[in-house]
């Protein structure tokens, strides 16, 4: 309605002789100035790379390849290596994802396969929000509830149970790997929950009905029919979920130990690259030290870039396949 | 004549639908367990002068949080002024221009740029900002949380664009408009709703970033002067109290940190349901 107006309106302008030109000229300027701010997009991420390259040669030209197997970090000796900073990565999201992808992937399936349609758009919402809340007071939260309780419940419990496996070795002193993957994978779940929803929603209902009438089970038909068509879109909801979990740095950094050292068991503290960026950054001197953090910077941006894109290609793939 | 189903696939069946459930329970309920504690913890420790008053010097109790509050607000400002703008206009091409490689081309990039860790973003702003003018500042921070808001701006505006029919497009251009004059006074207007709460929910988004900000607008302990000093953020001070030793900095934190949340979900919420009552959301 609000439309119909519009058009009144430039019909009226329309009619001034002049404007005619001047509107052709317009034309020509709007499509000018979009297409600038859509290759304006590509020159950011160029410059991201550019920048990113640009600030870590120093480090590439002194230690080499060999800096991602170096496990060395002192600054004072202006000596740096990567390996436990990448250790700590990929424990703790790997860590997270373990925990976050069976649940996550659990909590779609009951959303988009057996919840009234009325209450699964309710409870997406609340999962939404959910996704809404910023790292930072996860990690509040994680400081100041979840690790004292790891202490007082989890971890006596899962020494109880499982002290022998290396894993679980050592003294807990509450800032830990251990902590640090819980957090995200609390923090994953709704990624994985809501991609994951709309790629089971994607698949045709002919299937199910089909599955039903040969007289599979409601559960037979998810598992057995449901499931496997969209499991390259439920893999690419796991990939971006992998992505956000290496490169979050708020909750990790205050949970994780801040300790650059590798270790078997997760009940031990350790470091991560968006950690170690957020905590020595902005109080590193020397040009080496900044070189290697940024240098590090690289290699996570590196990872996040590949992981993402092939989250997209899962996704693009089981979304499009609908429509073909 | 009706197969019988036996009982174990039954039980199974049962079984694991009541696990999705749990899942499901178990999910939810983080929501009002984080809710929850910050009501508890932050509200109890709220009070006037959170907002009125500069953090006091170390060792001191009591002060609050205006100088960040401000911080927040001009450092989003900033953002807003530099994300919204390119990524509206990048989105109107998309939607109304563009061809099909160029296109996906250009949706592919701002698919990876969504997903760069926001420290790396915050690195970048560094680099550009911080090293050409030599000292932290508020302008670095919102060049950083700009940077983060593209992404979310084009596919907003994109999606939104897409969803006006045709027929009004087509209806513009037959009444003598040009292409221009019917994407921004007919086009756009139609959409608008959605694309304000796309661009809200896209706020609420950065202003919960911490680490961008911790080595571009560092932090101050007193109001920060223009746009070119450092300034404190109410993120970043949430992250620095809460791993100070003292225990009234936690409390101040814990208040921070409501404030936050709230103002992340009040906005949150409010954006959704204008789009979900939206005219975009009926004709789907």
């Amino acid at each position: 309605m609000a439309a119909t107006s519009y058009i009144a309106e430039t019909l009226n302008r329309r009619t001034s002789r002049g404007f005619f030109a001047r509107l052709r000229g317009g034309d020509e300027i709007s499509y000018l100035v979009t297409l600038a701010c859509a290759v304006s997009i590509l020159v950011v991420v160029g410059l991201i790379v550019f920048e990113l390259w640009a600030n870590s040669l120093a480090t590439f030209k002194t230690f080499g390849f060999g800096f991602l197997k170096n496990s060395v970090w002192d600054p004072n000796a202006d000596v740096y290596g990567g390996l436990p900073f990448i250790y700590g990565t990929c424990v703790t999201a790997f860590l997270g994802l373990a925990l976050a992808v069976p649940l996550g992937v659990g909590a779609a399936i009951f959303l988009a396969e057996l919840a009234p349609p009325k209450l699964s758009n309710i409870l997406t919402f609340l999962i939404e929000l959910l996704a809404a809340v910023p790292s930072v007071i996860y990690g509040l939260l994680g400081i100041f509830i979840l690790v004292p309780a790891m202490k007082e419940y989890l971890v006596p419990a899962l020494k109880k149970a499982f002290g022998y496996l290396p894993i679980f070795e050592g003294t807990f002193y509450g800032l830990s790997f251990l902590s640090a993957g819980l957090i995200l994978s609390v923090m994953v779940v709704p990624f994985i929950i809501s991609v994951s929803r709309e790629v089971l929603l994607a698949v045709p209902v002919e299937q199910r009905e089909a599955a039903l009438a040969l007289g599979a089970t409601k559960w037979e038909t998810t598992w057995d029919i449901v499931l496997p068509n969209a499991s390259t879109g439920i893999f690419g909801s796991v990939f971006l979920a992998l992505a956000r979990a290496l490169g979050e740095t708020m909750a990790v950094t205050m949970v994780i130990g801040n300790t650059p050292k590798i270790s078997a068991s997760l009940l031990s503290p350790g470091y991560s690259i968006a950690a170690v960026i957020a905590n020595e950054f902005a109080e590193a001197n020397g040009d080496l030290y900044i070189s290697s953090l940024i240098f590090m910077a690289l290699v996570l941006f590196g990872l996040t870039i590949v992981i993402n894109a092939m989250a997209r290609i899962f996704i693009i793939m089981t979304t499009q396949r609908k429509g073909a | 004549m009706m197969m019988e189903i036996s009982a174990s696939r039954r039980f199974v069946n049962g079984f694991m639908l009541t696990l999705s459930g749990i899942c499901t329970l178990l999910a939810v309920s983080v929501l009002f367990f984080i809710l929850g504690y910050l009501t508890i913890h932050g509200a109890a420790s709220l009070n006037w002068d959170f907002f009125t008053k500069l953090p006091k010097p170390t060792g001191e109790t009591g002060g609050g949080m205006a100088n960040a509050i401000v911080g927040s607000g001009k450092v989003l400002l900033l953002a807003t002024l530099i994300g919204v703008p390119i990524g509206f206009l990048a989105g109107v091409y998309l939607a109304e221009y563009s061809g099909k490689t160029f296109a996906f081309l250009i949706r592919y990039v701002v698919d990876l740029l969504n997903g760069v860790p926001s420290i790396v973003i915050g690195i970048v702003a560094y680099a550009l900002v911080v090293r050409s003018m030599k000292h932290y500042s508020t302008l670095a921070g919102g060049v950083a949380l700009g940077i983060m808001m593209i992404p979310i701006a084009v596919r907003t505006t994109e999606e939104f664009l897409r969803a006006v029919p045709n027929s009004l497009r087509e209806g513009a251009v037959a009444l003598g408009a040009t292409q221009a004059k019917a994407i921004f006074s007919v086009v756009v207007p139609a959409a608008i709703s959605g694309l304000t709460s796309g661009m809200m929910l896209n706020l609420a988004r950065v202003a919960g970033e911490t680490a961008p900000l911790i080595f571009t607008a560092l932090g101050n302990q007193f109001w920060s002067n223009g746009w070119l000093a450092p300034t404190a953020t109410l993120p970043v001070m949430i992250y620095n109290y809460a791993l100070d030793p003292a225990e009234d900095l936690h409390k101040q934190a814990w208040a921070a940190g409501f404030v936050l949340l709230t103002l992340v979900l009040f906005i949150n919420v409010t954006a959704r349901l204008i789009i979900a009552r939206g005219p975009a959301a009926q004709r789907r």
